[in-house]
């Protein structure tokens, strides 16, 4: 019986090597790799010199997620006190977005953020361009929103707030009631319940919000491109130029995303441990 | 020698539209052992929420120490509650369960004169009364297990801790032992009865067994659709049932029309049976409880009332024998065996006859023609943790 089933296995775990394994083992290869094919290091010595992008990325990245992880949490932890009725309303309207397609979702924002475009518009009309001109003293014809380190932010946040929600409500709605009332049986008041039962029950919600949300972030090349214009060069722009792009270099591509890659999964291993050590960490 | 320590005054609770407590009054002593016994829906466990905080009555008042507590929140006030299923925090281990209440608690600090700083009770005391508990549940060394890594009746037995480490005036068990199997619930029962005599607090206790209650209880508090059917000992309440209800849900009873001819007289299936009782109208009908161990097997020839055996179920202890007495089923429980089909006499004592003035009840409970569907439902009732009105009021 058990092998049977296991058997249905089959196609994923050929699915899985063709498209995960083996695109893994020919980055590695490649990274390590010269333009003639032989072995070098060469790839990495030149790291050093997109140290800048590499701090750049991971600190939107960073910034990106806790800005989705203070938004997702209280949108959270208030819908699954909601009735029924409200929560699935709400999932309804945090999973909307997703039904369309990223780039016209970006692109959207686009045209919103522009300089002449429906912010600034809006802007203009109530008078707000031209009080902070009187007040600052200046001579703005609009708000520089696009193409900004901001955008770039705004719109992973907008792209990868759903994934924040979702694993953070999907674990607190789950919780037993019975321990909030125990809690405040045992003479917790409200912040005390909270920070006591409900936040380190849900770190495992937080924790796999967190990397859903940094993970994809830290990598996109897209967003950056529409909204940053490509002026704030990202690792995924980065990578991208390697690949596709004038610099055609993809031995240096691959080095770059094996370091990024590492970085990631090094991130990754410490959030984890913290969260197995949750109650030390969060009970202080 | 006991006061009084809890008192529902015309409690009222309505869900939506359905009247869940019916102008409940009720109090409660200190130190004593009362259980809330009733059906799932009586509105039991409506009445523990409403002690420990977790709902507010619609109508009425909810003093303790003769002071009006209905707008206190839980975590105010001197009450501790098990939970039916527990619910031990799951990221702490069992040391960390029971200092919860501990941890949270602040009180006046002994080294400030004005007695107005208020300071969290310190760490070697916290250790102190967890490990005092942990003796008093005998878990010692368990202290940095996590609850899942324990036995049901263990986590009860934590949970039982982790309320009474706080040293509550009142105790409330919300029906904490019905996850449990039957001989650890036995043995579960007989503990529980130990540290209440032992730590000499007022336990509240909420379940549908019948059995549970009269084992442990000082006062068993009989309920059914929102209002008290009946208060008294375990003795008072299976011995003088006040009404069918009330006879039928503690213990086996056959419940039969009777009426009262005369003090200590009643006629039943056009007989006369000398009793105890008193205290009717002349001619009053009435409902006559006949518990099926003090009915005796005769002869037929010497028999009060004659009929057939229709069914004889083998207990161990005991046959449960279906008598037909002209279409109305008795139950008896005797150690001799009839067979079915034979035709017995029988006799009862007039101690074993038990008079009831006629109620709402009448008529619902006591004949036993459906026998094997009761008895597969009493076990039902008794397996099933009760999933009663669970009224969130978050």
């Amino acid at each position: 019986m058990k092998n049977k089933l296991s058997r249905l296995t089959i196609p994923y775990v050929i699915w899985m090597a063709l498209f995960v394994v083996a695109p893994i083992i020919m980055v590695v290869i490649y990274a390590f790799s010269s333009a003639d094919g032989g072995f070098t290091l060469s790839n990495f010595a030149k790291m050093g010199t997109y140290a800048v992008v590499f701090t750049r990325s991971f600190k939107l990245a960073i910034i990106a997620t806790i800005i989705c992880l203070a938004i997702g949490y209280p949108v959270s932890y208030i819908m699954s006190k909601e009735g029924p009725r409200f929560q699935r309303i709400a999932m309804v309207l945090i999973m909307l977005p997703m039904w369309m397609n990223f780039l016209l979702r970006t692109y959207s924002w686009m045209s919103i953020l522009e300089n002449n475009g429906l912010l600034n518009q809006l802007f203009q009309k109530i008078g707000l361009i031209a009080l902070y001109n009187s007040i600052f003293g200046t001579d703005l014809q609009f708000f520089r929103m696009i193409n900004t380190q901001g955008a770039v932010v705004l719109g992973m946040v907008y792209n990868y707030l759903p994934f924040m929600i979702l694993p953070i409500y999907s674990v607190i709605v789950k919780m037993d009631n019975s321990l909030i009332e125990a809690a405040r049986d045992l003479g917790a008041n409200s912040v005390n319940v909270f920070r006591r039962v409900i936040l380190p029950l849900s770190l495992p919600g937080v924790l796999s919000g967190i990397t859903m949300v940094f993970v994809p972030s830290v990598s996109t090349f897209a967003i950056s491109k529409m909204l940053g214009g490509g002026t704030e060069l990202l690792l995924g722009d980065l990578i991208e130029q390697q690949f596709l792009g004038g610099a055609y270099n993809p031995q240096l591509g691959a080095a770059i995303s094996l370091v990024m890659m590492i970085i990631v999964v090094i991130c990754m291993v410490v959030m984890n441990r913290f969260g197995e050590g949750e109650e030390q960490a969060v009970m202080m | 020698m006991s006061k009084e320590l809890i008192r529902l005054r015309d409690v009222c609770m309505a869900f939506d539209d359905e009247l869940v407590l019916d102008h409940l009054n009720l109090y409660f002593n200190d130190k004593e052992f009362l259980t809330l016994l009733g059906p799932s829906g009586c509105g039991k466990t409506t009445t523990l929420r409403i002690i420990g905080g977790f709902a507010t009555p619609t109508s009425g008042d909810v003093l303790f120490d003769g002071v009006r507590i209905n707008d206190v929140p839980p975590y105010k006030r001197q009450i501790n509650t098990v939970f039916q299923k527990y619910a031990l925090f799951p990221h702490l281990n069992v040391f960390e369960n029971i200092a919860f209440g501990l941890r949270m608690q602040k009180r006046p600090d002994p080294n400030d004169p004005t007695g107005k700083r208020m300071v969290k009770i310190p760490e070697e005391e916290i250790r102190e009364r967890v490990m005092e508990m942990l003796e008093v549940i005998s878990l010692k060394g368990f202290e940095h297990r996590k609850p899942d890594a324990l036995s049901g009746g263990q986590q009860q037995r934590v949970a039982i801790a982790r309320a009474l480490v706080n040293r509550p005036k009142v105790l409330l068990l919300d029906e904490p032992l019905a996850a449990l199997d039957l001989k650890l619930r036995k043995d579960m029962q007989i503990e529980l009865k130990r540290i209440q005599q032992q730590v000499g607090i007022t336990f509240i206790y909420v379940t549908h067994d019948q059995e549970e209650a009269l084992t442990m209880s000082d006062t068993i508090v009989v309920m059914d659709k929102g209002t008290i059917q009946q208060i008294g000992t375990p003795e008072d309440i299976y011995n003088e049932p006040k009404n069918a209800f009330v006879a039928d849900f503690i213990g086996e009873s056959n419940i039969i029309d009777g009426v009262m001819l005369r003090d200590k007289c009643v006629k039943m299936y056009g007989r006369e049976f000398p009793c105890l009782d008193g205290g009717f109208a002349e001619n009053e009908p009435v409902d006559v409880v006949i518990r099926p161990e003090d009915i005796d097997i005769v002869p037929v020839e010497q028999g009060q009332l004659v009929g057939t055996v229709t069914n004889v179920t083998f207990k161990g202890m005991q046959y449960d024998i279906i008598v037909d007495f002209k279409g109305f089923k008795w139950l008896i429980q005797t150690t001799d065996h009839s067979p079915v089909g034979s035709r017995i006499g029988i006799k009862i004592d007039p101690d074993g006859i038990h008079i009831m003035k006629k109620s709402q009840y009448s008529g619902m409970f006591g004949d036993y023609s459906s026998f094997s569907e009761e008895y597969d439902e009493l076990d039902d009732a008794s397996l099933a943790p009760d999933e009663e009105e669970s009224g969130d009021e978050e």
